[in-house]
């Protein structure tokens, strides 16, 4: 593996058998896993590529259970990756091998449904589906759908501050939060957030957990806003001859104030490998697909459907459909919903990205990344959340080929510093992980990145959640006290000194 | 007292890394309307933002707008407006609170004050609304974070820290905040003659309902005849927006939803916008002598029931309910807590908190403004302060005991 992990603590790792009989004697015996065959399940999340046992993985069940973990953990200076599904795409739940995995996967009850004040109080390892499937009998739904959401934690999704298909018009997590009970490295038990009330007192540390990818403390408890199910729902399907015409589409839409629940786009290869896994009926020919789906109360999505229809003819569209019925929408949703999988069937292995970039600045990029793999000989399939500018192209490789995978993430690396130079980010929705960890300089600079790490330190001193992931290089908390960028030199002498 | 007026980011830099140096506290100044929020900051210098002003990059096409935050709130609606666009939190101009007057407001103080309008249980909190944050920690270092587009996950989300920290950790010299479209139009319900307990009941089933109103306020009867487009009576009001043909129909959607707990009037055009610019500036409590005011948050379906318990306990207590009860107003006629003893056990009780805008200097001497936090969490926000101003020089004091710094 090219990525270098931070140097594995001798001491910390000639002591495991002392440090799991202590997490014995704090949790039930079924909740520490030592043995080497029974490990095999936490070596690594959905970035494949990276695979790492830890020393142990422990499974407890209350907050006081983490509490001890972690206060056990801090005296002994082990380190700690929580870990919900293990579905994170850029290896945040990657173990480390002189750490714990910390697995909230009993934590699996929904604690309150408050229908009144619309929302809904769940262990942190409860699925992402479970919130909703809990609540659309009475009509509401837990809006960030992510496409894994049959599998992903909703503590996950505010380590990683998920998105879905929908954030467009319902936001991302950070947007869908109210508040969390958490742990910090110490044991200390804290509470954020408002509760069941919006905007909370002091710092919006909620704001600032959501995303931090499990470095700053384990969440133990989430509540979250519940939405109403939308009255109507309708979607329109249209391909394009050219990715420009496409993107030149999806800015109309958003420049006429219309805010639809989202806006897919997918690029020819994808579209074709959709149609050859499911047959949903998407336009072969067509060079790019959009699929905009608009909710809301009846009478407006009807307008809206017809004022959409009109802007994508405008721009040009060879092909439109619009749904007639929803078995016809979750048609139009399958190809889409399944382009993961469609991608897999055409290739051994793929790597998918997530850039995001400036609506404008699409057509643009398409062309860099077909550049890049001609340059690299590898294909890419392209699906975007269109809408808010978010990439996910798929980069296709064997990883039985000998430095295929290097080519790969070469290929995808320069995918993302492309997005960087448009004026976008390194990552719209699956976090910098280990994945886009030495990119980070590409974004920020070296203060950026210092004044980032001096917030881990208040949270984590001794830097013992998840570190290694994230920041390109690990500095120790005094260290960054004493840092100073202008170098002890004081700038503009004509100042005064006070 | 002496007075900086650095003119750049890197000047900024260099006063506040003398001020780190030699232990100078300074005051953060944007455009100055929030004079009284907070506590008194004791500072031996005013550090003036004022130079970062004006529209940098606006891109309606994308939705994103980068200006200086001393620019004001009224020049940034005005050049979102002529684009047909908005900031969908719809910041409150506060002035006029505070005996100022009205239109002085910047975006800096919006943001660092976490100030949100009634567009806020749909749309978001200011929090929500800034992408990207470039400031001067109390270090006198420039940093940079988040970005231009929506959807970031690149690195901690350090402008939601930004927003709402008073100028405690660093001073912003650059923000860039998202923007939303207008719709092409929009209507104001309004339901007379509902008493607070049948109003909280009615906002929740509204707000539980697949109408998506814009906004959702109880105005009692008393600040309802008071605001800019007086009503009659006590008022629950239902903001929606969307394309003029569906308006008509989301008014009588509600009104089947209502059935015959009370007739649906509406409220067109301009009258409609001037009602929640009321709600929005709190003008239905103004012009208050010397009652203190308070803001509350709690669990929007307690909301109405709570307010009416505490007019029972504080006779002549006057307030008025955003978001669908969730945000609460409070205009306490002169006590000597500000009414403090009863508001925040109460508030407390359901799982909320109470933010003491404004009272007489000698009641917040005594009187937290800010809900001071458990010890926990305290120590937490005492370490996240140093970490950005070890030295404890910005703004010390604003938050009082809320947020424990070295100062
Ligand atoms: C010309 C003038 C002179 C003044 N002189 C003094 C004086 O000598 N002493 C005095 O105590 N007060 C003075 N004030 C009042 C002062 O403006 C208020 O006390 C201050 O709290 C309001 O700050 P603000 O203008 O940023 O207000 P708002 O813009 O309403 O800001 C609200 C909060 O945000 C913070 N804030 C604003 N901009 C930023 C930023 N860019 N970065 C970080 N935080 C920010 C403020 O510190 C304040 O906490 C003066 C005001 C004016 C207009
Ligand atoms: C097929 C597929 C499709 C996907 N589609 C999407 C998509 O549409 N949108 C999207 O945003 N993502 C998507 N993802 C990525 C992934 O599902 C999300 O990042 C998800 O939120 C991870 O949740 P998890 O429970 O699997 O967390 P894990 O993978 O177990 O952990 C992820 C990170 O969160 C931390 N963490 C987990 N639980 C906690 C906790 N309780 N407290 C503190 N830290 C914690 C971990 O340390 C790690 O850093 C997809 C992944 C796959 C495999």
């Amino acid at each position: 593996m090219a990525l270098i992990m931070p140097a594995a603590d001798k001491a910390v790792m000639g002591e495991r058998a002392a440090l799991v009989a202590e997490l014995g004697r704090l949790l039930p015996a079924d909740a520490v896993i030592s043995a080497a065959s029974a490990l095999g399940p936490y070596e690594c999340d959905a970035l494949t590529a990276y695979v790492q046992r830890p020393l142990a993985v422990v499974l407890p069940r209350t907050t006081a259970e983490v509490s001890a973990v972690l206060a056990l953990c801090h005296r002994r200076k082990v380190k700690v990756v929580p870990r919900g599904a293990g579905t994170s795409l850029s290896g945040g739940a990657l173990p480390l091998e002189d750490g714990i995995v910390l697995s909230l996967a009993r934590f699996n009850r929904i604690l309150d449904i408050d229908l009144a004040n619309r929302c809904l109080t769940a262990q942190p390892g409860v699925t992402n589906l479970a919130l909703t499937k809990a609540v659309e009998a009475d009509g509401f739904f837990y809006a960030p759908d992510p496409s894994s959401q049959i599998a992903c934690t909703i503590g996950g999704n505010v380590a990683e501050n998920s998105g879905g298909v929908h954030c467009l018009k319902y936001g991302l997590t950070t947007h869908n939060l109210l508040g969390l009970e958490m742990v910090l490295i110490d044991g200390t038990v804290i509470r954020l957030g408002g509760g069941k009330a919006l905007d909370g007192p002091g710092y919006d540390l909620l704001g600032v957990i959501t995303g931090s990818e499990g470095l700053l403390g384990v969440v133990t408890e989430v509540t979250v806003r519940l939405t109403p199910k939308p009255q109507g729902i309708g979607a329109l399907l249209a391909g394009f001859d050219t990715v420009e015409a496409a993107g030149a589409a999806v800015g109309a839409i958003i420049g006429a104030g219309i805010v639809p629940g989202g806006i897919e786009m997918m690029d020819s290869l994808a579209i074709n490998a959709a149609e050859d896994f499911c047959h949903p009926g998407y336009p072969r020919e067509a060079a790019a697909l959009l699929i905009v789906e608009l909710d809301g109360p009846a009478g407006e999505v009807e307008a809206q459907m017809d004022e959409v229809a009109a802007l994508l003819n405008a721009a040009g569209a060879r092909s439109l459909r619009r749904t007639r019925d929803d078995a016809e929408r979750l048609g139009f949703w399958a190809g889409r919903k399944s382009a993961f999988p469609a991608v897999g069937r055409i290739s051994p292995d793929y790597l998918c990205m997530d850039g995001t970039i400036p609506r404008a600045r699409l057509s643009e990029i398409l062309t860099k990344i077909a550049e890049l793999s001609a340059h690299y000989g590898l294909r890419c399939a392209n699906v975007f959340h269109a809408g808010d500018g978010n990439l996910h192209p798929l980069i296709l490789y064997d990883a039985n080929i000998p430095g295929e995978l290097d080519k790969a993430e070469a290929f995808g690396a320069d995918i993302l510093r492309a997005c960087v130079a448009v004026g976008g980010v390194l990552t719209g929705e699956h976090g910098v992980g280990i994945e886009k960890r030495d990119l980070m300089g590409e974004m920020f600079d070296e203060t950026d990145l210092a004044v980032q790490q001096r917030l881990k330190c208040a949270f984590d001193p001794a830097g013992l959640l998840n570190p290694g992931k994230v920041f390109p290089v690990l500095h120790r908390c005094a260290e960054l006290g004493r840092l100073h960028v202008s170098g002890g030199k004081l700038r503009f002498p004509e100042l005064p000194r006070f | 007292m002496e007075r900086f007026q650095p003119t750049s980011a890197e000047r900024l830099a260099g006063v506040i890394e003398r001020a780190h140096a030699a232990g100078t506290r300074l005051h953060l100044v944007g455009g100055g309307t929030k004079a009284g929020f907070g506590h008194p900051v004791v500072a031996d210098a005013v550090l003036d933002l004022s130079a970062f002003s004006g529209i940098e990059r606006y891109e309606p096409a994308e939705q994103v707008i980068t200006l200086g935050p001393a620019t004001p709130l009224a020049t940034v609606q005005a050049a979102l407006a002529e684009e047909g666009q908005r900031l969908a939190f719809d910041p409150p101009d506060i002035g006029p609170v505070f005996g100022e007057a009205p239109g002085l407001g910047t975006v800096g103080g919006a943001i660092a004050a976490n100030l949100s309008g009634p567009g806020r249980p749909r749309a978001g909190a200011a929090r929500d609304h800034l992408l990207g944050v470039e400031a001067v920690t109390g270090r006198g270092e420039i940093f940079k974070a988040g970005g231009r587009v929506v959807k970031n996950v690149t690195g901690y989300d350090l402008p939601k820290l930004m927003a709402g920290s008073f100028g405690t950790l660093a001073a912003m010299t650059r923000l860039t905040l998202r923007v939303a479209g207008r719709a092409p139009a929009t209507v104001t319900a309004a339901l007379l003659d509902l008493d607070p307990a049948a109003a909280g009941r009615l906002m929740q089933r509204i707000s539980g309902s697949a109408l998506e109103p814009l906004a959702i306020a109880y105005l009692p009867a008393e600040v309802a005849v008071r605001t800019r487009h007086p009503l009659a009576a006590a008022a629950v009001l239902v903001r929606f927006d969307g394309p003029s043909v569906a308006l008509d129909e989301r008014l009588a959607d509600l009104q089947t939803l209502v059935g015959d707990i009370a007739p649906v009037e509406a409220i067109d055009g301009p009258d409609s916008d001037e009602t929640w610019v009321a709600i929005r500036d709190i003008a239905g409590l103004l012009p208050d002598g010397a009652r203190a005011l308070w803001r509350l948050s709690v669990p929007p379906a307690a909301g109405c029931s709570l307010a009416a318990d505490l007019a029972t306990s504080i006779p002549g207590l006057r307030w008025f309910a955003d978001w669908a009860g969730g945000r609460l107003w409070l205009a306490v006629p002169p006590l000597a807590d500000a009414g403090a003893a009863i508001i925040r056990p109460r508030v407390q009780a359901l799982g909320g908190h109470a933010t003491l805008v404004r009272a007489p200097a000698a009641i917040k001497a005594q009187v937290p403004a800010f809900e001071p936090p458990p010890a926990g969490l305290a120590a937490l926000e005492a370490r996240i302060r140093a970490a950005f101003d070890p030295a404890g020089i910005l703004n010390p004091g604003i938050l009082g005991s809320g947020i424990s710094g070295p100062n």
